[in-house]
């Protein structure tokens, strides 16, 4: 088993260092449609996360087993049964939730994260450590996802998890919400910013002049 | 057939797979640097979505739906949540055989799409356009039309896309913001244009 540095490095790691979105154009697909509410983008955030995680798992639990011709449809079966299960357990306890999220559930299997990291790191390393790292991107994708679902709810409808935050003009109060942001172009714009700010600290991750 | 023209309008412009639902977008990122290569893709990729997802209808319809292998002697049997992994295979099994088919007969258009067909069967637009197929319980002549359609909008966004990059590379864009985060912006106003189209109605 590895060491505690290294570890910590694999768990935390993507989450702003390397982060799947924002620096790896991963997973961006299924994603931004899910965050004009707070409690579907967290719902989505925890679907994935415990995809990703197990799915690294699983697949280097059995890695020297795969012959790697046919690789990609064992890791594909891997994931697809894994989102089955998922989408059973949503129907099952979050109804509604899960009518809402529709065919975003199902898109977890095309969702670049999931196979990248077996492709990438499941395929080499212990199952420990897979897991580790499924987690961490997990994590990374969670950060941006509610970062943009904070803004687009308390700004959009003024509300943050349906509690009403800043009470609504309509209602009597004094915010006149943003429509725009409830509009699916505002998540562009939000994480076009959010990689902005991300690389003004951290220098190293812009892009060099063509 | 007006009902399936406004099915065409709305999947290309009202309901555009890129730019409302945010599909395939990696690839739409990732491949929209020149208008050629988006051009090729976007090819692919309307080719891909208007057969394969009237083909999941089909296998829907007569295996996966609940009741649906009454002809076979099993009328309580329900298999729909076998849908994502038979979607998946399906795809991938297509796109495979498209390109043996293409490499065998059409050479031409073979190396013309090149490596962008094994590209699509992770492409989120294809699995999501047939998800949706499923979900708005579309019937087999609407499935053909809404795969088409719903082809031709990812295409003409991605198309758009690359050629307003190609622009932007002349452009002096703050730091931070070259590369991915000025891609991310320039999508989110051409998105802002085609909700004008959502004022149209069928």
């Amino acid at each position: 088993m590895a060491n505690a540095k290294e570890m910590k490095s694999v768990l935390f790691g993507p989450i702003f260092a390397n982060n799947p979105i924002a620096l790896q154009i991963l997973g961006v697909c299924s994603a931004l449609a899910v965050t004009s509410k707070m409690s579907n983008t967290l719902v989505m955030c925890i679907a994935l996360t415990a995809v990703v995680a197990f799915s690294n798992l699983f697949i280097s639990i059995i890695r020297n087993h795969i012959p790697s011709s046919v690789r990609i449809i064992v890791q594909m079966t891997i994931i697809a049964s894994l989102v089955i299960v998922v989408d059973q357990v949503l129907r099952a306890y979050a109804y509604e939730i899960s009518k809402e999220l529709s065919v975003f559930v199902g898109l977890i299997i095309t969702n670049c994260i999931v196979m990248g990291r077996a492709e990438a790191y499941a395929m080499k390393s212990s199952p420990g450590m897979s897991f580790l790292d499924g987690l961490g991107n997990g994590l990374g994708y969670s950060v941006v996802l509610l970062v943009v679902g904070f803004v687009r709810e308390l700004f959009g409808s003024g509300s943050l998890f349906d509690v009403q935050i800043l009470p609504l003009v309509s209602e009597g109060g004094w915010y006149e919400p943003v429509g725009l942001l409830l509009m699916p172009p505002s998540a562009f714009f939000i994480i076009g910013g959010f990689i902005w700010v991300l690389r003004t600290f951290r220098t190293e991750q812009v892009e060099p002049k063509e | 057939m007006e009902q399936y023209i406004n099915l065409f309008i709305r999947a290309v412009f009202i309901e555009n797979l890129a730019l409302s639902f945010f599909l395939g977008m990696c690839t739409f990122l990732a491949v929209s640097k020149k208008v050629k290569t988006a051009f090729g893709l976007g090819v692919a990729v309307i080719v891909v979505l208007g057969i394969s997802v009237p083909a999941n209808n089909l296998i829907y319809h007569n295996i996966l739906a609940p009741g649906a292998l009454d002809w076979a002697g099993f009328p309580d049997a329900d298999l729909s949540f076998l849908r994502f992994l038979t979607f998946i295979g399906v795809i991938a099994a297509l796109v495979q055989i498209l390109e043996m088919t293409l490499d065998k007969f059409v050479p031409a258009l073979y190396n013309a799409l090149g490596i962008f067909l094994p590209l699509i069967t992770v492409n989120c637009a294809i699995f999501g356009g047939v998800s949706f197929m499923v979900e708005r319980d579309y019937n087999f002549g609407e499935s053909v039309v809404y795969g088409i359609g719903s082809g031709a909008g990812w295409a003409l966004a991605i198309v758009a896309l690359a050629a307003v990059r190609e622009k932007l590379k002349y452009a002096d864009v703050p730091d931070g913001l070259r590369g991915l985060g000025a891609t991310f912006m320039s999508v989110g106003l051409i998105g802002l244009g085609f909700m004008s189209f959502s004022g149209v109605s069928l």
